[in-house]
This record gives structure tokens, C-alpha cells and sequence, in this order.
């Protein structure tokens, strides 16, 4: 009995301070998903909540896909106003907010992140290409001469370029689950294989195939998936002279007495040739807002004009100080222009 | 087995047996020898791990506790504080007061020209600088117009350069901090200008993008919140539980039944319980998210099964004498189990709340489901303010790229680690003075 009570009661408390909160407007601003951009919009957030009469809006880590799952979930108090995404946002995603209700989406491109390849500053820089990159890390790869697909044999990085170091294959990048995961496999698998004819051809004949060999990575030891965290991916560098590792440009900026950059296609990996789009490997960083959400919570507007304004994402903004490449000066205008005055994604 | 005698067996065949005995005497003795030098390996490699961990941590983390200061000249312009001369409280906060910081960088390096010269002159103190002006004049109006000697928060990069983790020898492009800024930082260093004071802003603010500015306060008081309504939904409804399954409940299919749950629930992975959390607590109670509130009720839904499990062992190691004395003595049975049964089981039913809250405390899995892995500025007010908690504060501390995050990282595991053994001795300290031994 006193049990039952309990329960009861508490579950009557849950439904009475639920619909009082639901009541009650939410006063700050919230934010969800990628942890890549996290670094970023946590910065603007402070800088926002300091320099204005809101508050600080809190920034949830959750990934890209959780956090468009979240902030697709519908209008209202109790669903988050913008999302952070490594990536743009996917067309089945934009068709999952219509249906919930959310039709009316901003969207910021904030700036670009390169990922580098980067080894310990004690091992002697190798010149990598695309190519080298791809035949050492597919898990199919076409035979020389033949064509014919056969699991990748390469063990030293010699074996797929003969003028790379004769040292084994070894590899630490992010988990599938990552966003730098997903745009590594885009900028780097994707085109590294259409180097090669035999892939052309099979891409003709099965589309989806092509796309499995193009962007399958190794699974015999070659490719290690060591976490989503990149200082450790950086420690375990310098742990071991002999290992690549994968990771955003902020950590390599912060750690260059450690590590260093891996030039790719002969351009080093630094703040100028990401700027300009030289270096290959860098993905556009976005954030997205819902419309409807603007003037229900108090201070969306004045988020999006600190995160487009140019003391936060200019050339010496202070994201740029965090390790944002900010986006060329005519791009910036356009979509500052564009954000602050709300145009919506076209359906 | 059989025994023989010495008179029973002939002197030779006795000889014998002593010889086996002997020979195998050693094998033995060596046997036990191994076995005891095992165990002694383990626990001191487990030892070993500990120290080495302990080692780790506080040698990385200790730094954190104290921050390098810049002693800057400031002078309070009334020209740039309140230029009407109005004093409306209103114009003073909106002042500009990075350019007072920015004129008592000058004062000290007069010679220093240049625009990126100077914004590196500038980059030596955090830009918590401004906000610290700002809010000395708002405690105190009458320090307008004068000019005083102000200790103000050096940079993350200035502190770590202090603190000797900036390879001085390394070319100036692989540090984060430039030659001209290292000159000035020895210069101020010889006139006696940066001191380290002990790190207050690590235990009095929250979360912050600046490693200088950051603090833990707002995810201790997360923990707080949270660990506070886990106590208040785990204890009473555990400890009323334990007590009906083992005093009232009848033995029957339907009480197995319900004990085998308990036990599993308390082998369940704690992610399952933060997607419970947020499909019943956030979707549909509508509870807001990143609520300790709501982290509180998922974790004491993951404590319950720890404190009721406890709490039946408890109750269980009360002889069943008491039980049939206070009956004998004419007392009902909730007489018997309030007087007499819970009280001589309390110490143990505690102990094991301080382990499941312990344990709780570390807890950072189920919370992501439910929205407090998150950056919140500001410090929780409450139990429906957004919050996180230690563990998930460090867990974000350790992502981030700045250098100095790390030993910030290290110093929050400590604290985290403060509690953890504080917790636990309470709960040895619950057993050993109060247990009573039948």
C-alpha cells in the first residue's frame, strides 16, 4: 500500500512539474549535436552569454545524426533550436523534420575543418598522395595488371608506393560513429579509388559495389579505430613513431611540438591552404537553426548575428584563435546575409 | 584413509613412508612457496596500477590548483568608464573596459608598436581582464578616477609557459605562444609582475571555453542535485522494498520471480537505463532535458537493485531471534521490523546506499541519453536547471584541443576521486562503528 502511494505520488509529481515546465517558456537557448563543432559553438555561446543580456545557451555533445535526430523531433519548448553539424544536413533528414513539423530551417556554414594525417615529429614525413592513402587502407583493392578485386596484401607503406618508407601500415583514426570518420572516407577513399580504371569500369556496370570497395577501410589490423578522442589519438603518436593518425586541424595546431602534419598530394596541411581549398582533406562545418523556434526563444537572433559576426568567425575572429579556417570574405558576407535574415533551406 | 601406527608397521617399511613424506615434503612447501609469491605478485602489481595511476593524475593535475596573475597599472578613466558623468549604473556596465585593460598592457611596454605586436601584447591576459574590471566597479562606484595595481588573470598560454610546459628551445612556429610574448612574459617575470595564486576560479565558476576561466562549480553542484534526488527516490523506496521482500512477502513463484529481476536490473548496463530515462522521464512525462532532476531519476533507477540487494543482506544477517523475541513480547510485526529488525539493519542498508551512490557519482553513460553531456556556463540553481555532472565535465574537458585543458582534466579526476574515497569511508566508517557482530 505505502509502496503504491508512492508510486503514485511520484508519478503525479512528474506530470505536475512536466506540464508546469511545458507552461513555462524555456529562457535560454539550446543547442545539440556534433562534437567536432562543440569547440566552436561553446566559444560563441560564452562570448554570447557574457557580451549580451541572455543567457549562456547550453551546447549539448551528442554527434551530427543525433543531433539532427533531436532537433527534428518537432516545434516546441522541449525540442532543441539548433543543431551542430560536421557535415550538411542529409535530404531523409530534412524529410524527417517536415514530417514532425519542422520545415523552416537556417542554415549557417561556419567555416571549414581540415583533418590531417599526421605522424610523431620524431618519424622522418612521408609525401602521401590520395592514391597511397586509399591502396593502403581499402580493404579490396584492384589487381595490377588484371583489374580483378582481391583483399588488399599490402603490409609497408613501400608496397603501395615504392618511393614511401618500407614501414608497416598503421593507422589510428576515428570509429564510424564520427563525423571526421565519414568525411575522411568521402574526401579521401572516395577519390583515391577513382584512380584507378578498374573501379571506373565496375562503377558503371554496379554503382553500389563500386561504392562498398571505394569505401570500406581494412579490417586485418591496418586501420586501428582508436576512439573519438583525438588527444589520445595524439598520445598514442608520440607513443609510437611508426603510426599515422587521423584527426582534426585544431589538434594539430595545438600539439605541433608532437606531431606534424603529413603533406597530401605534396600540400602541407596548415591554416592557408586550408583557407584557400588547396589542402584536399577539409569538409565545411555547419549549423542549423529552426525558424520557428526564433521569437518563442528569447536570443536566437542575436546567437545567429554573434555566430556570423566577423570578431567570431572572421579571419582573426576568435574561433579562427580555436582553430576554425574561417570561409572566404565574399562567401562570409553571403551567408551572414543570408542567415541574418533567416532564408530558410529550400524544401 | 587409513592411519598406521608406528607399532603396526615394521621399522623399515616406517623409514619408508618418512622418506616419501620427506620427498614429497619439499614439493610441497615449494607448492605453497609459489602460491603465496602469486598472490603476493598480484596485489602488488594491482598496487603497482593504483600508484602509478594515482601518480599520473596528480602529477598532471596538481599544477591546476594554483593560476599565474598579471600584476597590470589600471587606470579607472572616467573619460572611458562614464564619459556623461552621469553615474547611471546602466552606461558604467556597458562600458568599454578591454580598452582600460588594453592601456595598462600599454603602460607597462611603452615601446611596443604595431598592430599585431600589440594584439600580442594583449593576448598575455585572458580576456576574463575585461569582465574582472567591469565588476569591481560595479562593487565599488568610487574607484572611478582613480588608478591602482591590479592582479588580473594571465592567459591559458602565459599560465602554461609559467608553469614550464612550453618548450622554450622549439621554433617559434611549434609553440602556441611567440618569442616577443616569451621576452615580455621573463620581463614581467623579473619585475616581479606575474605571481601564481592558488586557482579560486577552478571551485567558484562553471564551465568555461577559456581553459583559465574554467571551473567545476557547476558540475559539482550538478552532481549534487542529482545525487541528491537518487537519494532521496533509491533510499526509501530500496530500503522499503528490501524490507517487504524479506519480512512481508510470501514465498512464493511470484517473489522469486521478482528477486531474479532485481538481481538482473542490477547487472543491466547503465545506457540501458539513460534510454529508459529518455523515453519515459523526457518524451513522455515531458520533463526537461539535461535536468538533474531527470539524472537523478535515472540513476537511482540504476542504484535501486545495489541498495535493495544490500538492504536484504542486511536484513537477512539479523538473527532470527530478535525477530522471535519482539513478537514473543506480544509486538506486532511492523512493531517488530520498525523497532527492532531496521534499526540493527540500518548500518548495513547505509553502507550500501554510500557504495550505490558512490557509484552513481561516477556515472557519466545514461546521462548523455538525457541531455547532461553538455557545456552549461552557468552554475545550477536548482534541480530543473540544465546541469552536468563531474564525470561527464571531465569526460568533456579531456576532448578539448587547448593544451591547458589537460591539467584541468587531471584536477577535476582528483576531486572526482576526493569524493569517491570520501564515500566510501563513510561507508566503512558506518560499518565498522555501528555493525554489531552475532
Amino acid at each position: 500500500m505505502l509502496k503504491q502511494k508512492l508510486v503514485l505520488a511520484l508519478a503525479a509529481t512528474f506530470v505536475v512539474t512536466g506540464a508546469a515546465y511545458a507552461q513555462s517558456a524555456r529562457d535560454y537557448i539550446s543547442v545539440v549535436g556534433s562534437s567536432t563543432v562543440y569547440p566552436f559553438t561553446t566559444a560563441v555561446a560564452e562570448q554570447f552569454g557574457k557580451g549580451s543580456k541572455f543567457k549562456t545557451p547550453k551546447v549539448e555533445s551528442t554527434g551530427t545524426g543525433g543531433g539532427f535526430k533531436l532537433f527534428c523531433s518537432g516545434v516546441g519548448v522541449q525540442f532543441p533550436d539548433v543543431s551542430n553539424a560536421s557535415r550538411a544536413i542529409k535530404k531523409s533528414e530534412i524529410e524527417t523534420c517536415a514530417k514532425n513539423g519542422v520545415t523552416d530551417i537556417v542554415e549557417i556554414k561556419i567555416g571549414f575543418d581540415g583533418i590531417v594525417i599526421a605522424t610523431s615529429k620524431k618519424a622522418k614525413p612521408m609525401a602521401l598522395t590520395i592514391k597511397d592513402l586509399w591502396l593502403a587502407l581499402a580493404k579490396e583493392i584492384p589487381e595490377p595488371g588484371t583489374g580483378k578485386l582481391a583483399p588488399n596484401p599490402f603490409k609497408t607503406w613501400k608496397d603501395a608506393n615504392p618511393d614511401l618508407p618500407a614501414s608497416k601500415i598503421e593507422v589510428l583514426g576515428p570509429p564510424p560513429t564520427s563525423g571526421t570518420r565519414d568525411a575522411f572516407v568521402e574526401l579521401v577513399m572516395d577519390h583515391g579509388c577513382k584512380e584507378f580504371a578498374a573501379i571506373k569500369e565496375l562503377e558503371k556496370v554496379d554503382e553500389k559495389k563500386a561504392k562498398a570497395v571505394c569505401q570500406t577501410v581494412r579490417e586485418d589490423g591496418a586501420f586501428i579505430e582508436a576512439g573519438e578522442n583525438d588527444n589520445l589519438i595524439v598520445q598514442k603518436l608520440v607513443a609510437n613513431p611508426n603510426a599515422l593518425g587521423i584527426f582534426g586541424y585544431s589538434f594539430l595546431e595545438e600539439n605541433l611540438d608532437k606531431v606534424q602534419g603529413e603533406t597530401i598530394n605534396g600540400v602541407v596541411p596548415n591554416f592557408d591552404n586550408i583557407a584557400d581549398g588547396k589542402y584536399p582533406v577539409s569538409r565545411p562545418l555547419f549549423v542549423y537553426i529552426k525558424k520557428a523556434h526564433v521569437d518563442v526563444i528569447p536570443g536566437i537572433k542575436e546567437f545567429i548575428a554573434e555566430y556570423t559576426s566577423e570578431k567570431a568567425v572572421g579571419d582573426e575572429g576568435y574561433l579562427s584563435k580555436k582553430g576554425l579556417i574561417p570561409l572566404p570574405d565574399a562567401q562570409r558576407k553571403q551567408v551572414s546575409a543570408n542567415a541574418n535574415s533567416l532564408k530558410t533551406l529550400a524544401p | 584413509m587409513n592411519k598406521p601406527t608406528p607399532a603396526a608397521v615394521p621399522a623399515a617399511f616406517s623409514r619408508d613412508i618418512k622418506t616419501i613424506v620427506n620427498a614429497g615434503l619439499q614439493r610441497r612447501h615449494a607448492a605453497e612457496r609459489r602460491f603465496r609469491s602469486y598472490g603476493l605478485i598480484a596485489i602488488s602489481l594491482g598496487l603497482l596500477f593504483v600508484v602509478l595511476m594515482f601518480a599520473n593524475i596528480i602529477g598532471k593535475g596538481y599544477p591546476a590548483f594554483w593560476q599565474t596573475y598579471v600584476q597590470v597599472p589600471i587606470s579607472f578613466d572616467p573619460a572611458v568608464i562614464d564619459p556623461q558623468g552621469t553615474r547611471d549604473p546602466v552606461a558604467i556596465e556597458s562600458a568599454d573596459y578591454a580598452a582600460l585593460v588594453r592601456a595598462g598592457m600599454r603602460r607597462m611596454f611603452p615601446t611596443v608598436e604595431g598592430r599585431t605586436e600589440l594584439r600580442a601584447l594583449y593576448a598575455l591576459v585572458s580576456s576574463d581582464a575585461t569582465y574582472e574590471l567591469q565588476r569591481r566597479i560595479h562593487q565599488n562606484p568610487a574607484l572611478i578616477g582613480s588608478s591602482q595595481e591590479i592582479w588580473l588573470l594571465a592567459s591559458a598560454t602565459v599560465d602554461t609557459l609559467v608553469k614550464g610546459n612550453i618548450d622554450r628551445a622549439l621554433d617559434e612556429t611549434e609553440r602556441p605562444i611567440k618569442d616577443n610574448q616569451i621576452g615580455w612574459v621573463d620581463k614581467l617575470q623579473a619585475a616581479g609582475k606575474i605571481e601564481k595564486q592558488f586557482n579560486t576560479i577552478l571551485f567558484s565558476s562553471g564551465d568555461s571555453r577559456e581553459p583559465e576561466q574554467a571551473g567545476i562549480r557547476g558540475a559539482l553542484m550538478g552532481s549534487f542535485y542529482t545525487l541528491l534526488i537518487t537519494f532521496l527516490l533509491s533510499f526509501p523506496i530500496g530500503v522499503a522494498t528490501a524490507v517487504y521482500l524479506e519480512e512481508f512477502a510470501p514465498k512464493n513463484r511470484w517473489t522469486d520471480l521478482i528477486e531474479v529481476n532485481i538481481n538482473n536490473l542490477a547487472a543491466v548496463p547503465s545506457i540501458v537505463f539513460g534510454l529508459l530515462g529518455l523515453a519515459v522521464f523526457i518524451n513522455f512525462f515531458d520533463l526537461p532535458r539535461s535536468a538533474p532532476l531527470v539524472g537523478g531519476l535515472v540513476l537511482s533507477l540504476m542504484t535501486l537493485p545495489v541498495i535493495i540487494i544490500a538492504g536484504r543482506a542486511a536484513l537477512t544477517s539479523v538473527p532470527p531471534s530478535i525477530r522471535e523475541a519482539a513478537l514473543g513480547m506480544g509486538a506486532s510485526k511492523l512493531q517488530m521490523v520498525g523497532h527492532h529488525v531496521l534499526p540493527l539493519a540500518m548500518p548495513g542498508m547505509l553502507t550500501g546506499a554510500i557504495i550505490g551512490m558512490a557509484r552513481a557519482l561516477g556515472e557519466s553513460a545514461p546521462l548523455l541519453m538525457i541531455g547532461m553531456v553538455a557545456f552549461i556556463v552557468d552554475v545550477p540553481k536548482g534541480i530543473m536547471d540544465p546541469a552536468t555532472v563531474l564525470p561527464v565535465q571531465i569526460y568533456l574537458w579531456s576532448d578539448l584541443p587547448e593544451r591547458a585543458f589537460v591539467e584541468r582534466t587531471s584536477a577535476a579526476i582528483m576531486v572526482l576521486l576526493a569524493f569517491m574515497v570520501l564515500m566510501n569511508g563513510l561507508a566503512i566508517i558506518l560499518r565498522k562503528r555501528f555493525e554489531r557482530r552475532w
